[in-house]
């Protein structure tokens, strides 16, 4: 290895854990390549980072702020914490606000048991919602044959809008309307069903981690997806 | 007098499938009933709560303005209250009306899909609060177990970790929806 490329690895410390990290290396990726646990919902491997639902917020030495793990890159000396009493009580705020939003009714979801949102809450030892619930009424779009794009469970990680555009390039899905009242739409707010942009390959669906988006003809607890095909594509998109 | 604690169960607004699976406790409600009486319960005979229960299991959601001075008074007579299930927890499926009128609710279920003798009952039945809402959004609640319902061993060692004096840890042991 020529010396140049050897200056290129950083060392830093991750929760006291001396770490060597890539250059363009996220705290994230680095936090997972050495089997610390960070929580992510928008994060998805094979697609851009958004930072957009704040629970992969760490610590890092000498900043007073708190700073997104996927966006932010490692640095040498560093010096990361990515479990204290504050990051877990702006976790576990940010978990209450996400159930509190929309209508999440886990024991009647099709997504029920392989739930990204339902999985974190249970990890964090996360056991009642401490703000009121919104009880917004927010539609069911089920105009499309094959999927349907439930509002109620949605938690606005965008990773449909994000594979839409970067993965098939149709771009049909975006979001409408602002904090509270933002909805992710197709087109300029049309039914899915009746998008001439949506190619219906389902790729949306897959990498939704809630019950929001979910093929038709599921009951209670059978919608999983399927995620191993996105890194491929990506690398081809790359190639 | 008994020495033993005075355990009570509570039903609201849910389907009493939490209390089923609390006698899914199966033969261990035996090794239960040398830890503890229970004085007050859909499941047992007496009417009226006791001036002081040890702990109480909560079913079901905030719904009625029955349900609503229930828990009222149950806390009160509680020292420490179990928010036991989903309903209890989040208000579950019986939330789901809550993105609804009451009127609207009330018309589709008495009147709308109703071909003989529609009419809203104004007798008997609690007249529905606005919204169903979970337990603690109207008491303090001390310890909350979410599922639906929660598995039986989940519920057995909430009770003797309680009737032992200790506060229990649900990590890892159940979850909404379940």
């Amino acid at each position: 290895m020529k010396r140049s490329s050897q200056s290129r690895i950083k060392t830093l410390k991750i929760d006291g854990i001396d770490v060597a990290a890539r250059e363009h290396e996220t705290i994230l990726k680095l936090a997972q390549e050495n089997g610390i646990f960070i929580p992510t919902l928008c994060h998805i491997e094979g697609l851009s980072e958004y930072g957009g639902c704040r629970l992969c917020l760490i610590e890092v030495k000498g900043s007073s702020k708190l700073l997104p793990a996927c966006m932010t890159y490692a640095e040498e000396g560093m010096e990361v914490t990515t479990n204290s009493k504050r990051l877990r009580q702006y976790r576990y705020t940010v978990l209450d606000m996400l159930f509190s939003e929309r209508n999440h009714v886990c024991s009647v979801c099709v997504s029920n048991g392989h739930c990204e949102l339902q999985y974190l809450a249970a990890r964090t030892g996360m056991t009642h919602v401490e703000v009121p619930y919104l009880n917004p009424n927010v539609p069911v779009d089920a105009s499309h044959p094959y999927f349907i794009m439930d509002h109620n469970r949605c938690i606005l990680c965008q990773r449909c809008v994000r594979v839409c555009d970067e993965i098939e390039w149709a771009s049909t899905k975006g979001v409408m309307g602002r904090g509270v009242d933002s909805r992710i739409i197709h087109d300029l707010n049309d039914a899915w069903g009746d998008s001439l942009t949506c190619t219906s390959c389902g790729k949306c669906v897959n990498v939704c981690p809630t019950g929001a988006l979910v093929q038709k003809g599921k009951s209670a607890g059978e919608m999983e997806k399927r995620r191993d095909w996105l890194p491929y594509l990506r690398l081809m998109h790359e190639e | 007098m008994s020495a033993k604690a005075k355990l009570a169960t509570v039903w609201l607004d849910g389907c009493s499938g939490c209390h089923m699976s609390f006698l899914d406790i199966d033969e261990r409600l035996l090794d239960l009933a040398e830890l503890a009486d229970l004085v007050y319960s859909p499941l047992v005979d007496l009417k009226t709560f006791p001036e002081m229960a040890d702990v109480t299991l909560v079913e079901g959601a905030v719904s009625s303005q029955e349900d609503y001075e229930k828990i009222k008074k149950v806390r009160a007579h509680t020292k420490i209250l179990v928010s036991l299930g989903d309903c209890a927890v989040t208000s579950n499926v019986p939330g789901m009306r809550n993105q609804f009128k009451v009127e609207d609710v009330l018309a589709r279920a008495y009147l709308e899909n109703v071909d003989l003798h529609p009419q809203i009952p104004l007798e008997v039945i609690p007249p529905l609060l606005k919204t169903s809402v979970p337990v603690h959004q109207v008491v303090a609640v001390d310890v909350y177990v979410p599922g639906c319902p929660p598995p039986a061993d989940t519920i057995f060692y909430v009770l003797t970790e309680l009737l032992a004096g200790r506060k229990p840890v649900m990590t890892g042991k159940t979850r909404f929806g379940v």
